[in-house]
């Protein structure tokens, strides 16, 4: 075990130089409109508003703010378009997408600086994860476009109409063309609105999906804060409502739409348990930790912000798991060696600061790693808690940032309850060098999604989605054609 | 160079082997995720120039060939002396690595400098003699002057699962080296699985290793990050149980400069600072250092020269 006077010493001695990724490829307006019909047209009421780089807290751009004007314009755009768009043949309509796929894989370096430049994310996973997994959604679904009869067998598909989608600023591209490539797939056509902290990259696509020569209409995107999401799912126009974001939001879009004929998929919070049998491979597992809770700055709703590590192992999990940490580069997230960026955005770390204190409050030992922090900008360093409690406020609410619960179990089934003891259901994690033991955990966590022996893993086959308050529905996969199609009996 | 005192010789001595059931399990999946992390970190400008200058202080400058002669090691030391004169400022490296017969003829060339002999001693690179003719074959390197045993361990017994015979000979030759140091090589190549890896790992370090070494460089595949990583996690393990560092070298199939300064990132991110000398790491390579001072000269420059402005040994 570790001692004051053998402690590993990851702070002095060799350094990496800054290693920023360039910006002089990419292009920031200095204003964008709104895309409706195909066009880029200034909003009604002629209100704009900021989009900042939360690392720097500099002004990026200025953005439309869609009214409801601006929103029954593009429900009209997106009504229109349906008729044509729908009966196109299956192939020409797969053609477009993988248009979209192809144009995003070469731009890849601008979006991936972009989505780091308006999201405060690390450039080394905006460049390894978000962009190559948005082209894929589209190169995915590109593939079933015209093999739809063959998804569902015996049934008879059509499409639904005209999908209203609201997507958060965790993963903005990504969570884009998770909405966006099975709708089009599908025959449906689409309004969709990005969150208002990260606007940049939905309006870049809108650039690329005007380059791939889609018909005007068929992707309508606008910008806005909440109330221009709720106009989107209120709009009679609108025969479905794809919604990724917070729990309290989903139950109000979930009460908007009791009584009315709209389909719905809602892909809510989570509190994630990582379980950590005593039988595993600690350092991989640990590994696993890390990128369960600190990628993304914890910005990620199927994150494992709760760790349950077998009591025999718990005090050499925690020691390495604080060597890791401290290894961790929290700073500008343009530079390529960073590992945790910026906060999305100052609301977004009052929240998270707040949790701090109600954690160390509630008697839990904080501990932090001693990273040094730039002064402009939002940051949190990596937080983990430990000594709290199946009862405190840290280890059931979703806290959304770099800060990690840990508690310890003896038995299979005390792991078991206490993962199964929180109101969510996203995902878990499973960690041990025995097959049968992950078979039998997998049946018992009430997850939508439970990695064994890795995390974080993300694939366009696989379905993704939530029990009890983290959603309804699946995206991804064969799965996710489901919730844009109607299927009916021949 | 100059050693630390050994402070836990007695206790060495005195070790058992320890029980390799309790050895943590390796996930093969997950090493591989974390080593392509370490290969995503961008070393540039300033921290490329330093790390460049360390991996060459961090050469085990080696020939093990049949045909070496001892004009071929004494022009190997004179390399090991004179690096690349016309770039001023750098270093040395660690020491010069050779086959028992020739370590008179290395220290000699070597003369006072501050320079190691190591060599591969108890009959490498196959190791399959009699512990005898292992422990002759020692001493008559540490006799001729050797600061450094590079042994192997017998593979056939450790798979077969006679881990106390393995163990019992590393002690052995461990005692045959004296003040030398003693570098255990794992063949990793031979051993097939990581999770063997980490379990010869632990037997070497607790039979008495001052280094723990990947490969002979005789066997493919020879050092891999992968099983860099395992044997510093065991490295780092064992230091956390006994307050004993040891060291790491991994040998044979590192010879550009990038790679080289991924196992650095990854030392320094698993181990910590106090490792990144030669003290504690090395490289055994023959053709590593040349390609480090065609990069150290492009830093300088801007432009490769061609590998005919360094000389080849």
């Amino acid at each position: 075990m570790a001692t004051p006077e053998n402690k590993l010493a990851f702070d002095d001695g060799w350094q990496y130089s800054p290693a920023p990724e360039s910006t002089d490829h990419i292009k920031i307006k200095k204003k964008y409109d709104l895309f409706i019909g195909g066009e880029f047209i200034a909003p009604e009421k002629g209100k704009y508003f900021d989009t900042v780089n939360p690392a720097t807290e500099e002004t990026l751009s200025r953005v439309a703010m869609a009214s409801d004007v601006d929103v029954d314009k593009a429900v009209k755009a997106a009504r229109k378009a349906f008729p044509a768009w729908s009966r196109m043949k299956a192939s020409e309509r797969g053609k477009y997408i993988y248009r979209i796929a192809r144009i995003l894989q070469e731009r890849s370096r601008e979006f991936a600086a972009i989505e780091t430049l308006d999201g405060g994310k690390p450039i080394r996973e905006s460049r390894d994860v978000d962009i190559p997994l948005a082209a894929a959604h589209f190169f995915y679904y590109a593939g079933w476009a015209d093999k739809l009869e063959y998804a569902f067998p015996g049934r008879k598909v059509k499409p639904i109409g005209v999908a209203g989608q609201i997507i958060p600023w965790n993963f903005p591209l990504l969570m884009a063309s998770w909405k966006i490539a099975p709708a089009l797939a599908c025959g449906n056509t689409v309004v969709i609105k990005p969150a208002e902290t990260t606007p940049l990259t939905a309006m870049k696509l809108a650039e690329v999906i005007a380059d791939a020569g889609l018909p005007p209409g068929v992707v309508n995107i606008i910008t806005g804060a909440g109330a221009t999401g709720a106009a989107i799912v209120n709009h009679p126009g609108v025969d479905k409502i794809a919604f990724t974001g917070s729990t309290g939001v989903g139950r109000i879009i979930q009460k908007a739409l009791a009584g009315t004929n709209k389909k719905y998929t809602l892909e809510l919070g989570g509190k994630a348990a990582n379980i950590i049998f005593a039988d595993a491979a600690i350092d991989e597992a640990v590994e696993g930790i890390v990128n369960g809770i600190f990628f993304n700055q914890g910005h990620v709703c199927c994150a494992g912000s709760r760790l349950l590590v077998q009591e025999s192992v718990a005090a050499t999990v925690i020691q390495k798991l604080k060597d890791r940490m401290e290894t961790l580069i929290i700073g500008d997230p343009m530079d390529k060696n960073t590992d945790i960026g910026a906060i999305n955005s100052k609301e977004q770390l009052n929240t998270i600061k707040s949790y701090l204190k109600i954690g160390q409050e509630e008697g839990g030992e904080m501990f932090q790693t001693s990273c040094r922090v730039p002064k402009q900008g939002y940051w949190c360093r990596p937080t983990i808690f430990t000594g709290v409690a199946q009862s405190n406020r840290v280890v059931q609410e979703e806290i959304f940032g770099p800060v990690l619960a840990i508690q310890t179990f003896r038995t299979f089934d005390e792991a078991i309850a206490k993962a199964n003891n929180t109101p969510y259901g996203l995902s878990g994690g499973i960690w041990t060098d025995k097959g049968s033991k992950i078979f039998k955990m997998t049946q018992s966590i009430r997850a939508g999604v439970v990695w064994a022996n890795t995390f974080n893993k993300f694939d366009p086959t696989s379905p993704f989605g939530g029990y009890k308050e983290s959603g309804v529905g699946r995206e991804g996969g064969l799965h996710g054609l489901d919730a844009y199609l109607k299927l009916e009996n021949p | 160079m100059r050693w630390k005192p050994r402070l836990l010789e007695m206790e060495l001595l005195s070790s058992k082997l320890p029980d390799l059931s309790k050895v943590p399990a390796v996930d093969e999946v997950g090493v591989n995720e974390r080593v392509a992390r370490f290969q995503t970190r961008s070393i540039k400008t300033a921290s490329k120039i330093e790390a460049l200058k360390l991996i060459l202080s961090m050469i085990d400058l080696t020939t093990l060939e049949g045909q070496d002669t001892p004009g071929k090691v004494r022009q190997l030391c004179q390399k090991a002396i004179h690096l690349h004169d016309a770039m001023p400022g750098l270093p040395h490296v660690a020491a010069v690595c050779v086959y028992p017969t020739m370590v008179a003829v290395a220290k000699r060339a070597l003369g006072d400098l501050d320079i190691n002999v190591a060599a591969v001693a108890t009959a490498f690179p196959s190791g399959q003699a009699p512990l005898s003719v292992k422990l002759d074959d020692t001493r008559m390197a540490v006799a001729d002057g050797a600061d450094e045993i590079d042994m192997v361990i017998s593979r056939g017994e450790f798979l077969s699962g006679n881990y106390s015979m393995v163990f019992d000979e590393i002690l052995a030759v461990k005692e045959a080296c004296g003040d030398a140091h003693l570098k255990v090589i794992l063949e990793t190549g031979e051993l097939g699985t990581l999770d063997r890896v980490r379990k010869a790992s632990e037997l070497a370090m607790h039979a008495g290793a001052d280094f723990i070494k990947t490969s002979t460089g005789k066997i493919q595949p020879a050092a891999t990050m992968q099983v860099t990583l395992v044997m510093l996690q065991a490295i780092r393990d064992y230091y956390y149980e006994t307050g004993r560092m040891v060291g790491m070298k991994p040998a044979g199939g590192i010879s550009t400069a990038k790679l080289a300064v991924h196992y650095l990132v990854m030392l320094r991110e698993t181990l910590g600072s106090a490792w990144m000398t030669p003290e504690w790491f090395r490289f055994g390579a023959s053709s590593l250092a040349n390609d480090v001072l065609m990069q150290l000269q492009k830093q300088a420059t801007g432009v490769y020269q061609s590998a005919d402005y360094f000389s080849k040994d």
